[in-house]
């Protein structure tokens, strides 16, 4: 290996590394603002010049690749000279002012300034001054003054995010970072720009003016947003969170979190927080203590079952509930003696009446989505879904030239360059899958499996199957819609077929924090699954960390069971106005800061965590909450004095693990093809339509809809009725007009009236209405018939 | 016409025609014998390199790097596209050769361009043209819709299978596009910001593909030596300066224009040619090299010999050889300001010490011009070049460094007056007086 | 947004470059739109950008950073005066102030009938010619004197 001497010290670099990489491993720091190791080298900040024998000028630590042999000074009179130059020109038009800026106690500038720079200034002119920007509600660009034009927030638009919407403007000492025409930022990324910032030019806006760094303390969590399972530092100041930041992780997030992530915390200081056990007494919600609440609780519980059977029992519970809280959740379901258990609300086709093959997650480790060499994504709006699993396959397709295909149903561009983009219907979705399968049956002259006969291969399915054919990485991602699609098992026995023949393996994408630690936690149905708990209503309901109306596949069915029940007892740590309709218990649970914990995310790593505050108010840790509640119904086993105690219970030790990973991971399934799920696409429109509910990535769970500065983004807007033109015109229904969309269930109908809107990239026949939100949660199934009319 | 005088021309050789831009002039003077035959021989591409290599011809557009040199770094056997680039973004205040090339001998550039694409393994190429000289622009691409018309562009040139296809881009306004990588960023659709080098543009090009970049002046050569041999073009400059060289003479003259003379002329007798200063003035100082060089006093200058190592040893640059003379009547603050401004107006605004620092020279010397100079100020002009030459991306850094070091060199005590006093040390009428607004320039 | 001819001339200038790279045609249509529209307002630019499947920033970056470009409105004629240095030695500061007093405007403003627009301009790359101007960008004017700008002047309409 290749020698290089840094201020004395020898050591041996790897090809390629450059000298900045190769003084990082050596612990010699060099100053740098425009170097980041995640983005490209601009070389432009100068900060990092150092001395290189043999060189007749400093040279960029950052761009310069070490060479064997090669000496580098970097605290030469030469090189600090170099840097000390650079950090007066720095800061000649820097406002210097620290003491009202965000960024101080954290601003590489102010340390680098402190050890590189001079005393005094010898700048005597006016200093330039750059209009504040107004880039939303998350980001703020109020003192852009203070950029240095490290473009840093610009790189990482073009190449983390996939979208630029900064850019550098004017040439000049008047560049300037700017958006086009003061618009928004709408990435779902776009909070790490703030990280990423080495000033204080781009601040939290929700953070802003709340604290300084070095009050805060800094606890690790982990998300329980999406299936990632970002590593988190959560800062805290007193008994409040005040700001999340990513906690490195480069097999997960690296140093990235999801902008969802990143400022839902606001969300756990809602006023709607419960913080006080209340029962339902001559039909008025009271507060009560734990121990009347509980008590009444098991009562409750214990009537029904007395009563009526074990069977009217069922328990729905959310899949951002940890590991702990599901267990122990199934345990007390089932020591009543009910089968009624589930933690899966938006599913609505289950595998099987029993338990599946194993836990359904990635397929892969999320690390190594960067070495895909191809990958088909069935059934997801992947940008929004899960944006740091986006993040790897936009990588994937940029570095790895790997080539990514997606059948979704909707032309939403994940910002990436697809080899095949095929949008089709709901209805079309086993279909469009079933044509990439016999496409690649063919091409690979393996046997045909049967239920195929119909399916015709087109130009598309020919393209992914032969793409999905190459040796190397190959993935058949499941997404959101595919595991929420009526035919779920049907698009999970296709995709398990493409795999055989191609030799791919299929994986799920996952949908919230804790998905696969779900299936391991055993709150899996043997009876009523999270549909048929509410097809078939029964007389008590017991609701984790849930809003039925909002998180499940058909929000009417859910909420017609609910309102029929005798008993409706509530975990959770907020309180709706339409909790407090159903509810006959509220019991305050913690949120994910709050507890201790485990969420295992797409990947089967188990990521423990404890709280970082003490639970508001009277709340308490649902772990401990089930605990007492399995005392006093007398069911054995609900020994448990910590939440450690119950995951090992659950997940083996890590000792006898895949070090962090959990096992029990299959993504199997050997059923056969059902031809019946293959529907030719019919005549489709008029009046009558299939809907599209995507759930909008900050609606998507309890937590982050109650977080004001998200809520104000573009992501965040109300659903509205959204149609191609051709399809609006075939329904009769005028653009920017209320539209009445109405879907029935075996009780029922329910409605909603949106705004028409048109978007030619929903697939004919359609209208995309979403979910999560208080304005559709009286419609029905996700993907089912819908009827339009004007309103 | 503005080719106004030579010595044993090459490049300008027959240009006193009315239409010698046309492909038929251009023929009728021997135009494309060099094209048709490098192609009808099949001549190696190495042996043109050769030739190149042995006519020492040095990058005209200011670096002078060697040609032939430059070549031989393409992979030219790589398969994949590759790419021929013309600078002929010619913004250096002073220079002004490139554009009496297009105008006159547009057709030289692009056989030049053909037969170096044939020499390179490139197919495809572009011409980068100074966007505020539009109507070359157009004229450009008229040649070479001629060139293309009749077999001299496009696919399988002359029968052969050598297919080059070439196009005229145009800038719009940017002096730091003249810098090789900033120009190809800007073809790529993007601002003109110099990339880090390396890689360079032979192996990481135009859209990251293997490429070469060589000025207006430096390939419309490339034919002349092909016919007359690489032995004869070194012959007609010095050793090591191989060729006769366009000089572009603005300022303070007579005869402002261009004039092609053999490497090694004397200064002396380029400004005699050039009518000798205006007015029959006192030569003050001379910037040789576009304003990028240093600028050199009159009596020095008056001694040196026009060659990279001639005005090198008078301690400037032959840069891209447009040699500005000014006169007596010149205040050397107000002309340092004017060139500070340009700087700072130019600065692409990537690295650090260029964008910061150009702006803060500029305001120093606006400051000093208009009366307001502090005395430290002498101190800081002289320390502060130091902090941006050679410590950025491009040359730029080092060109605006360059001048401000030079004038206060030479010119200090004008500063030190003009701080002292507020005001020019040469009084302002006599300033009006070398100009030629007022009064027509003796040659028309 | 441009009219049918406008893009048929960007059409040409995309079919200069590789398949794959029509941003490198975002010069010359930027060019082009300015010349049809006089200036290039943002929505001409989103414009130029989408047609170019740009994202509008990268358009923005480019029209903002070669100056030629027009952001704002100008007359119907900008008339663009080097006063680099070949220039100015020669009187091209002392045509911009002939050219400010005779139309009784300053630097970067346009005369009340809407007609002229006064720029300071970069290098043109025509030293020798000086002092020189350009006229909307296209037409090269050398050697100014006042007569020659009187002249100038009372050709444009």
């Amino acid at each position: 290996m290749p020698e290089i001497e840094i201020d004395g010290q020898v050591t041996q670099f790897a090809d390629g590394a450059n000298i900045m990489e190769v003084a990082e491993q050596l612990g010699v720091y060099i100053p740098h603002f425009c170097y980041h190791k995640k983005l490209s080298i601009a070389a432009s900040c100068r900060a990092c010049l150092v001395q290189v024998a043999g060189a007749n000028k400093p040279v960029p630590a950052c761009a310069t690749p070490a060479t064997n042999g090669m000496k580098v000074f970097t605290h030469s009179p030469l090189a600090a000279q170099a840097q000390q130059g650079v950090m007066e020109f720095l800061l000649i038009n820097h406002p210097l002012d620290c003491p009202i800026c965000d960024q101080g106690g954290e601003c590489q500038l102010q340390d680098l300034a402190v050890g590189y720079g001079k005393g005094a200034s010898r700048f005597q002119e006016e200093k330039r001054v750059v209009v504040h920007k107004d880039p939303g509600p998350l980001i703020s660009m109020q003192e852009m003054n203070r950029c240095i034009h490290c473009t840093r927030c610009v790189r990482f638009g073009q190449e983390i995010a996939g979208i630029m919407e900064l850019g550098m403007v004017n040439r000049n000492m008047h560049a300037e970072i700017t958006t086009f025409l003061g618009r928004s930022i709408d990435s779902e990324l776009s909070g790490n720009m703030i990280d990423l910032c080495p000033v204080g030019a781009l601040t939290s806006k929700p953070f802003r003016f709340a604290a300084r760094n070095w009050e805060l303390s800094r606890l690790p969590s982990i998300s329980p947003h999406d299936s990632v399972g970002a590593n988190l530092t959560v800062q805290t100041l007193g008994q409040r969170v005040m700001r999340v930041l990513p906690r490195e992780n480069e097999a997960v997030n690296e140093c990235w979190i999801s902008d969802r992530d990143r400022f839902s915390y606001e969300g756990l200081n809602s006023p709607e927080r419960l913080t006080r056990p209340q029962i339902r007494i001559d039909g008025e919600l009271r507060e009560v203590e734990w121990n009347v609440a509980l008590d009444y609780v098991a009562h409750g519980l214990r009537d029904i079952r007395d009563n009526f059977g074990a069977d009217e029992i069922a328990a729905l519970a959310a899949p951002w509930s940890t590991v702990e809280e599901l267990h122990l959740l199934q345990k007390v379901v089932r020591g009543l003696g009910s089968g009624n258990v589930d933690f899966r609300p938006r599913r609505s086709d289950f595998a099987t009446k029993g338990v599946p093959a194993g836990a359904r997650w990635l397929g892969m480790r999320i690390a190594e989505l960067n070495e895909l060499d191809a990958a088909l994504v069935v059934g997801s709006f992947v940008r929004k879904d899960v944006p740091l699993f986006t993040h790897r396959l936009r990588q994937a397709a940029t570095h790895n030239w790997g080539r990514i295909s997606l059948i979704s149903l909707g032309d939403d561009d994940p910002l990436m360059d697809l080899h095949q983009h095929v949008v089709v219907s709901p209805s079309q979705l086993p279909m469009a899958l079933a044509r990439v399968v016999k496409a690649a049956a063919l091409q690979c002259r393996a046997p045909m499996p049967a239920g195929l006969e119909a399916v015709v291969p087109d130009i598309e399915s020919e393209e992914i199957a032969a793409s999905l054919r190459v040796r190397g990485k190959c993935m058949i991602f499941l997404g959101r819609v595919a595991v929420q699609h009526p035919h779920a098992v049907q698009l999970h026995v296709l995709a398990q077929q493409l795999a055989d023949i191609t030799g791919a393996r299929v994986g799920f994408i996952g949908d919230s924090g804790n998905g696969v630690g779900g299936y391991l936690s055993g709150a899996l149905p043997s009876a009523r699954n999270a549909r048929t708990m509410f097809a078939e209503p029964r007389r008590a309901y017991v609701l984790l960390n849930v809003e039925p109306e909002l998180d499940c596949h058909n929000a009417q069915l859910a909420m017609q069971a609910l309102r029929q029940a005798e008993l409706r007892v509530v975990l959770s740590p907020f309180v709706s106005d339409t909790m407090r309709e159903y509810a006959d218990v509220l019991l305050p649970v913690a949120p994910f800061t709050e507890t201790s914990g485990t969420f295992v995310n797409c990947e089967g790593r188990v990521q423990s965590f404890k709280g970082v505050v003490r639970p508001l108010g009277e709340s308490r840790p649902a772990w401990k909450v089930l605990r007492v509640l399995g005392n006093l119904l007398d069911l054995p086993g609900f020994e448990f004095t910590s939440s450690e105690e119950v995951r090992d219970a659950v997940l083996p030790p890590a000792s006898l693990r895949d070090g962090q990973f959990a096992t029990g991971l299959d993504n199997s399934i050997r059923l056969p093809i059902d031809p019946t799920a293959l529907v030719p696409a019919k005549d489709v429109g008029g009046r009558v339509l299939e809907r599209i509910a995507d759930v909008p990535i900050y609606f998507a769970d309890p937590l982050v809809r109650r977080a004001p500065a998200l809520q104000k983004t573009r992501d965040a807007e109300p659903p509205s009725a959204r149609m191609s033109a051709a399809t609006l015109a075939e329904a009769g229904l005028v653009a920017g007009a209320p539209v009445r969309l109405r879907q029935a269930s075996a009780h029922g109908v329910g409605e909603a009236v949106l705004t028409a809107v048109i978007d030619d990239g929903v697939p004919a026949g359609c209208v995309r209405v979403s979910t999560g939100h208080p304005g559709t949660a009286a419609l029905g199934d996700m993907f089912g018939p819908i009827s339009v009319e004007a309103a | 016409m503005a080719i106004l005088g030579s010595i044993n021309p090459i490049l300008t050789a027959g240009l006193d025609g009315d239409r010698t831009w046309r492909l038929a002039d251009y023929v009728a003077r021997g135009g494309y014998t060099a094209l048709r035959r490098v192609l009808g021989e099949r001549i190696p591409p190495n042996e043109i390199i050769a030739e190149v290599k042995k006519s020492v011809l040095r990058g005209r557009g200011g670096a002078g790097f060697p040609t032939g040199l430059k070549w031989s770094f393409m992979p030219r056997t790589l398969p994949g596209d590759k790419y021929l680039v013309c600078n002929s973004d010619e913004g250096e205040p002073g220079t002004f050769k490139d554009r009496d090339l297009l105008r006159y001998n547009p057709h030289a550039v692009i056989e030049g361009m053909v037969i170096a694409g044939y020499a390179i393994g490139a197919t495809r190429g572009y011409n980068y043209i100074h966007g505020e000289i539009w109507e070359l622009y157009q004229r450009f691409e008229e040649a070479i819709a001629e060139a293309r018309a009749a077999g001299f562009v496009g696919q399988n040139i002359l029968g052969s299978d050598h297919s080059f296809e070439l196009y005229a881009h145009h800038g719009y306004g940017a002096y730091i596009c003249g810098e090789e990588t900033a120009l190809l960023e800007s073809i790529e659709g993007k601002k003109g910001q110099p990339r880090f080098k390396p890689p360079f543009p032979a192996s990481f090009g135009l859209y990251g593909q293997p490429t070469t970049i060589n000025n207006t002046e430096t390939l419309a050569s490339v034919p002349f030596i092909m016919n007359m041999g690489g032995d004869a073009y070194l012959a007609a400059g010095k050793p090591g300066n191989g060729g006769p060289k366009l000089f572009s003479v603005s300022g303070h003259v007579n005869r402002p224009g261009n004039y092609e003379l053999p490497m090694g002329t004397p200064f002396a007798t380029l400004l005699e040619m050039a009518g000798g200063v205006r007015g029959g003035r006192k030569l003050k100082a001379v910037i040789p090299g576009g304003v990028s060089a240093p600028v050199v006093p009159g009596d020095v200058m008056m001694e040196a010999t026009l060659d990279y190592d001639g005005v090198s040893k008078a301690g400037s640059m032959l840069g891209s050889g447009a040699v500005i003379v000014m006169d007596e009547t010149t205040c050397m603050v107000k002309a340092l300001e004017r060139l500070a401004f340009f700087y700072h107006e130019e600065s692409c605004g990537q690295c650090t010490p260029c964008r910061e620092g150009t702006g803060w020279l500029y305001k120093i010397i606006h400051r000093i011009e208009n009366g307001r100079g502090r005395p430290e100020d002498l101190d800081l002009l002289g320390s502060l070049p130091g902090n941006i030459s050679g410590r950025t991306i491009c040359a730029f850094g080092d060109a605006a460094a360059a001048p401000v070091q030079s004038f206060l060199k030479h010119f200090r005590d004008e500063f030190a007056y003009h701080i002292e006093h507020g005001r020019c040390l040469v009084p302002v009428e006599v300033q009006r007086a070398g100009s030629s607004f007022f009064t027509a320039p003796a040659e028309g | 947004m441009l009219t049918p001819e406008s893009l048929a001339r960007i059409d040409r200038e995309i079919a200069k470059y590789p398949e794959g790279q029509r941003q490198s045609a975002v010069m010359s249509a930027l060019a082009i739109a300015q010349e049809e529209k006089g200036f290039l307002a943002h929505e001409t630019i989103e414009y130029v950008a989408h047609y170019l499947g740009m994202k509008p920033i990268a358009a923005l970056e480019v029209a903002t950073f070669y100056n030629m470009y027009d952001l704002k409105p100008v007359g119907r004629h900008k008339l663009t005066v080097c006063t680099n240095l070949p220039c100015m030695l020669s009187g091209g500061v002392h045509a911009l102030e002939y050219l400010q007093e005779k139309l009784g405007i300053g630097l970067d403003e346009t005369t009340p009938d809407g007609k002229y627009t006064l720029k300071q301009g970069e290098c043109m790359g025509a030293c020798g010619d000086a002092p020189v101007l350009l006229v909307n960008n296209r037409r090269m004017c050398c050697k100014m004197t006042p007569e020659a700008i009187d002249a100038m002047l009372a050709e444009l309409t």
